[in-house]
């Protein structure tokens, strides 16, 4: 065990911190851009100098690097707080889909745009009455000569207002049951009859949209696998989003949780000095360095060659419920003040009230808790599947219940 | 659903570090040698002739452990030993967990050993060091004195010239080592100091714990012979590096009993069938059963952090050692406790085996400080890395 770059590695990321050094653009250099227009700026320059996806061949906008350059990438690029995160869903979940099951001439056409920052896409899968049960999706797609025409709706779409494309599954045969009735295409978000509305969070923001359907047409080409494939295609891609959406994801973290319990005070002492203010730090330290240990484990794999075993799984589900609580106990510190999120007056700039309203989402996206723990106890520890009423029940005979209420 | 939240794979990968943090072939190699040796020498059912018995300890099996030389495992080649690292101790330690072993090698390997490795004159390690690595002498250590968080200031247990005289009480394999590293009151310095005191002679009884597979003894030294270990007034420091060492390497006998009792629980359920089905296939056992995988993978990272610190005499050691303590800890209370519930009734009974995990896991979560005394070492070392 050591902490050391091998030779070819070390060489590595000299390289990629000689690279960086001179290219990462200021801060002067990102004035007056938006969000979307500084990611675009810093993943056309890293494309035009070869090194945007550099996992990807490079006949797709890649370099044909190994995981472990990836990870060290990765690394020394998150030194620099440069602009990115648009590009998270088209690069890191809808490319290695399009990879694995699109013809050769869409791969060439729609993956070096996703590597240059040029097309921005998103994911359209859940739906009001398909969430944890995604394969319970209704969004219809009938054939009409070589296209077929969508019409439904799909919900929690991250970023659907500012993207071109999309990946999309449709339920193309409501007569068979479910998992067999789908179908995975992409399409053009910007094609007549697409109408897409912010969702109002619970946080105040609105990352995510409802994205309606009418009469809109996509082309038979557009199609990844066969028809009545969908899932499997799916599965892909969902395969992909645990890797993309990892442990921690920014808000509350021990660190100022830590601080805070140093400056305010319980029984007149610092709350540092409270053993049971302690007792609860302690175990949140020992689950963040599991999970950054857990972490070097995989690196250490990627490093040999090996593909990480499972226990990366656990990285979302762990730090999510983390997040919450450590928010939560925050503004316990905070006493009254806990309550207080104006920027001006609240503690850290309001980030425990934030954190404290946003982490609920954290639990429920990409998999909620209960579905990672489904997912550990069937895929990790080999426990069977839940009995599964619908199974092989022609999907429109399956029972439903109460439509999932949406905004009015 | 689906959050635009893009980690970049894992916190480590915002460190820019890479890592070897793996073991290497040749301990790997020896893991799959101890699992071999421990399946066919310390099945449970061996275990549970100590429970049903008045032996302290599985004499045989001790022996024939010797003859591996995983009691030498550390110990120099100067002094018998084999001179190998802490992480080959580490996985001999995993191993040793996971088979709930009936036997005193943490009081003779982690503590005595240690003590004399750290503390001991030349002449004491000549004596003693040959004799721990056969297994021909048993060492342990004796600091408790009663009910209670130890500190310096309240020992009674006191030194005058090259005698001992007060009580220990509880000490692990106090009934069949040949000596013990005893804690004493110092007048000087941080308030304590180790002495070597052989035992053959000194009054003591063996007591019933919660664990009857790990025997425990009262030691009541009255003028007892005894010659310092270190320097006088150095005692308590020397306690608490000693417990850090320890802590890394009971950290894994924990993490191996809690993957075992993971593994238990996971069998049995696949087996049982309750209205029609796998018990196994019912949410409220898998979630209980992830939530238990979830916790040892955790608490195993953490024992390779703690791994690499000890094997490295790290500055970070203090810090690691209490990490790993802290969640191995919890994570083999909640494995074993949740292996009975899995098991339902038959898991209540003295018949099925679900008994060795909960009763090592509560004694290895009190026997070198509580949880919460690791809780608070943990806070004091982040507290004294950010100072």
């Amino acid at each position: 065990m050591d902490f050391n770059d091998t030779p070819d590695e070390a060489a590595f990321r000299e390289e990629v911190r000689g690279w960086l050094d001179a290219n990462v653009p200021s801060r002067e250099e990102l004035a007056g851009l938006d969000e979307i227009q500084a990611a675009k700026l810093w993943q056309k320059r890293k494309y035009d100098a070869g090194w945007a996806c550099i996992r990807w061949p490079e006949e797709y906008g890649g370099r044909g690097a190994s995981p472990i350059e990836q990870v060290i990438w990765n690394q020394e690029e998150a030194k620099f707080n440069a602009p990115g995160g648009v590009f998270a869903i088209g690069q890191g979940m809808a490319a290695p889909t399009l990879m694995a099951w699109a013809k050769e001439e869409h791969k060439r056409k729609h993956l070096p745009p996703l590597a240059s920052g040029e097309h921005i896409w998103c994911q359209l899968f859940s739906e009001p009455a398909g969430g944890s049960d995604l394969a319970a999706l209704r969004t219809r797609a009938e054939k009409d000569g070589d296209e077929w025409v969508i019409n439904g709706q799909k919900i929690w779409t991250s970023g659907a207002h500012y993207s071109d494309y999309g990946i999309i599954v449709l339920r193309t045969d409501p007569n068979v049951p479910k998992h067999k009735g789908l179908s995975y295409f992409f399409l053009d978000m910007k094609s007549p009859g697409i109408e897409v509305r912010p969702i109002k969070q619970i946080s105040g923001g609105a990352n995510f949209n409802e994205v309606y359907f009418t009469d809109v047409r996509v082309p038979d080409d557009q199609r990844l696998g066969a028809v009545g494939q969908g899932w499997q295609v799916a599965l892909t891609t969902l395969m992909n989003e645990r890797m993309a959406i990892g442990g921690g994801g920014g808000g509350v973290g021990f660190r100022q949780v830590l601080d805070l319990a140093k400056k305010v005070e319980i029984d007149g002492e610092p709350a540092i000095r409270d053993k049971n203010v302690r007792s609860k730090l302690a175990t949140w330290y020992a689950q963040e360095a599991g999970l950054k240990y857990t972490g070097y484990r995989s690196m250490t794999a990627l490093s040999k060659g090996e593909t990480p075993g499972p226990e990366n799984s656990i990285g979302k589900l762990v730090a999510a419920s983390k997040t919450q609580d450590m928010a939560s106990f925050a503004m316990d510190l905070l006493e009254l003040s806990g309550a207080v999120s104006d920027p001006a007056y609240a503690e850290a700039h309001g980030l425990f009230q934030a954190t404290f309203m946003g982490s609920p989402g954290g639990r429920i996206a990409g998999g909620s808790d209960e579905i990672m723990l489904n997912i550990l106890s069937e895929r990790v520890l080999g426990l069977p599947q839940d009995v599964r009423v619908d199974k092989g029940v022609p999907f429109n005979e399956v029972p439903t219940g109460r439509k999932a209420r949406h905004t009015p | 659903m689906y959050l635009c939240v893009y980690n970049r794979n894992t916190k480590a990968a915002l460190e820019g570090i890479a890592v070897n943090f793996e073991f290497s072939d040749e301990q790997n190699l020896l893991r799959e040698q101890a699992q071999g040796f421990l399946q066919e020498n310390c099945p449970l059912s061996a275990v549970r002739a100590i429970l049903d018995s008045d032996a302290a300890y599985d004499e045989a099996l001790w022996r024939k452990m010797a003859e591996l030389g995983w009691m030498a495992t550390v110990i120099p080649e100067q002094h018998g030993g084999l001179g190998l690292s802490y992480l080959e101790l580490c996985v001999i330690a995993e191993e040793l967990g996971r088979a709930v072993a009936p036997l005193p090698f943490s009081s003779s390997v982690y503590l005595a050993t240690e003590a004399l490795l750290a503390a001991g004159s030349e002449a004491q390690r000549e004596k003693w060091l040959p004799k721990l690595a056969t297994g021909a002498a048993i060492g342990t250590f004796a600091l408790a004195e009663g009910a209670g968080q130890p500190s310096a200031a309240k020992l009674t247990t006191v030194a005058a010239g090259d005698s001992l005289t007060g009580t220990k009480l509880p000490v692990a394999d106090g009934d069949v080592a040949d000596f013990a590293v005893v804690v004493a009151k110092a007048a000087s310095g941080d308030g304590a100091s180790l002495y070597l005191a052989e035992l053959d002679g000194v009054d003591r009884q063996a007591i019933a714990t919660l664990d009857p597979t790990r025997s425990h003894a009262r030691i009541a030294f009255e003028s007892t012979p005894a010659e310092p270990l270190g320097n006088p007034g150095e005692g308590w420091a020397h306690t608490q590096r000693l417990f850090a060492s320890a802590a890394v390497l009971f950290a894994w006998e924990q993490v191996g009993g809690a993957n075992a009792a993971l593994e238990m629980a996971k069998e049995y359920a696949l087996g049982r069938y309750a209205f029609g089905r796998p018990i196994a296939s019912y949410q409220a056992i898998k979630h209980k059963l992830a939530h238990a995988y979830v916790k040892n993978t955790l608490a195993r990272a953490n024992c390779y952090y703690g791994a690499w610190a000890l094997a490295a005499a790290a500055p970070e050691l203090p810090l690691a050692a209490a990490t790993a303590r802290v969640s191995a800890t919890q994570a083999y209370y909640y494995a074993s406790k949740e292996n009975i519930q899995t098991h339902g009734g038959m898991g209540f009974t003295w018949e099925f085996d679900c008994q060795f995990h909960y009763r090592r896991a509560k004694l290895l979560s009190v026997n070198i400080g509580s949880e919460a005394t690791w809780q608070d070492k943990l806070v004091a070392a982040v507290e004294a890395d950010a100072a």
